[in-house]
């Protein structure tokens, strides 16, 4: 097929780990930002195609991982309604909340269905006017597009009974907050190459330069990767701290306009509190005045759930590369993908169930 | 959620915000939102992230890691032929 099976071919892998391991002459910490890479990166085993002294450490971009406990237990707490109808993303049913997750709420009864679009869960709203649907609006900026469409063409329909639930995050944000906290050790980042494919790369420019930071928007196959780290390393060694694109065969520097005029009519920037890392100024989308009556939280009263996280999930320090899956001390005994701990051992995304998945042998 | 993966139109309906096509991905055709891209043509290529179209994949681009691999041996022999000098 095309696209995919080219981006893996063995033989020019091995060039380009060739190509890197000739250019590199010191030590150097790379992020990637995307939990999509951090899998791609832990199932080709593309770390252990470079050499020893560059360190790879996972980033935060697993929208599922970053999702905090209380905002698992309002969608808890909602879809335990008996008039509620909750859609998700599959991933989220297995996320635990405080006690439970909405798997087993759909296991006692709940209406809790998985779907594959936000505009499913419109439909599902239009096709069931005496229940309450609400969607669990998780993602980065690549999903808030779609989640604004929903949106959108709920109110232009007026459909009264659909509501999102919104976790949306943003990437820069998180960026910076990496870059600021006084443990940080990451020199230079492969951006997220889907979030630039929507939001361009300008915002870009500032980090990179206030940080002294390279940062390559990288897509996700194994060829991407290693020539996004190819890149980096490149600056890294030529002193450069540029923003530069590997993904620009769906990656331009303006990204999708259509795409973010919709994002801007129906969001706005609101602070978000990151799971593990805390609150972000600045760093979530919220929904603006005007798309009010389809805020979840606002409808069902659960603004004021709060909720303590598990002590023993270190998911926080994993979100933010300073530990990796293997340093905790329930990763593959406590915390399985059957029974997670924390968000990262569900989520198709999640740094923990790629190890736990590609790299088990690990496990001391 | 960054899992996006790139499938080929095979037909388009509808305008605007409610521009919808038949999109493959290895055999297998979904609906999928066209609203924002526009420009999207059948037998383009489309990048699908739950359901929507986040852009076209621009196939000259796309050939630009397998000219970059290339102009690395092409250097990479430069080199071999200074050493050898």
């Amino acid at each position: 097929m095309k696209f995919i099976d080219e981006y893996r071919d063995a033989e020019s892998a091995k060039k380009y780990s060739d190509a890197i391991a000739k250019i590199t002459t010191k030590p150097w910490t790379i992020m990637e930002i995307c939990g999509g890479q951090t899998h791609s990166i832990v199932k080709f085993g593309i770390d252990e195609l470079l050499p020893k002294n560059i360190t790879l450490v996972h980033g935060p971009g697993c929208p599922v991982c970053v999702t905090p406990v209380e905002l698992i237990n309002k969608a808890l707490k909602i879809a335990s309604k008996p008039n509620v109808i909750f859609c998700s993303f599959g991933d989220m049913l297995r996320v635990p909340g405080t006690e439970k997750d909405l798997l087993s709420v759909k296991a006692s009864g709940g209406d809790v269905r998985i779907v594959y679009s936000p505009l499913d869960a419109v439909k599902i709203a239009v096709n069931n006017q005496d229940k309450e649907v609400v969607f669990f609006a998780v993602g980065f900026e690549t999903t808030a597009p779609a989640n604004a469409m929903a949106v959108y063409q709920a109110k232009k329909g007026v459909i009264k009974n659909f509501s999102i639930l919104v976790s949306h995050v943003l990437v820069p944000p998180a960026m910076e907050a990496i870059l600021s906290s006084p443990e940080c050790r990451v020199q230079g980042f492969l951006a997220a190459g889907h979030v630039c494919t929507v939001m361009g790369y300008e915002e870009y420019y500032p980090i990179a330069a206030k940080y002294k930071v390279p940062i390559v928007v990288t897509g996700f196959e194994p060829l991407d990767i290693l020539q996004g780290i190819y890149m980096c390393i490149k600056q890294l060694e030529e002193s450069r701290f540029e923003v530069e694109n590997q993904y620009s065969r769906s990656v331009q520097e303006k990204g999708n306009e259509p795409a973010q005029n919709l994002i801007r009519e129906v969001f706005k920037i609101v602070p978000r509190k990151w799971r593990g890392v805390g609150e972000i100024p600045q760093s979530g989308l919220g929904l603006n005045d005007e798309y009010i009556e389809y805020d979840a939280e606002r409808k069902f009263s659960v603004e004021d759930i709060t909720a303590e996280e598990s002590p023993e999930c270190i998911a926080g320090l994993v979100l933010q590369g300073l530990k990796k899956p293997y340093d905790c001390s329930a990763f593959g005994t406590k915390c399985t993908p059957e029974m997670p701990l924390g968000a990262p051992m569900v989520s198709s995304e999640g740094a923990c169930s790629a190890y736990y998945r590609y790299r088990k042998y690990i496990l001391k | 959620m960054c899992l996006a993966i790139p499938g080929k139109i095979t037909s388009i309906s509808g305008e605007g915000f409610e521009r919808t096509g038949k999109v493959n991905f290895g055999g297998v055709l979904k609906d999928v939102n066209l609203a924002y891209v526009p420009e999207a043509k059948i037998d383009d290529y489309v990048i699908v992230h739950v359901g929507f179209a986040i852009n076209t994949l621009n196939e000259s681009e796309a050939n630009k890691v397998f000219e970059y691999l290339k102009e690395m041996d092409e250097l990479g022999e430069l080199d071999q032929g200074d050493s050898e000098q």
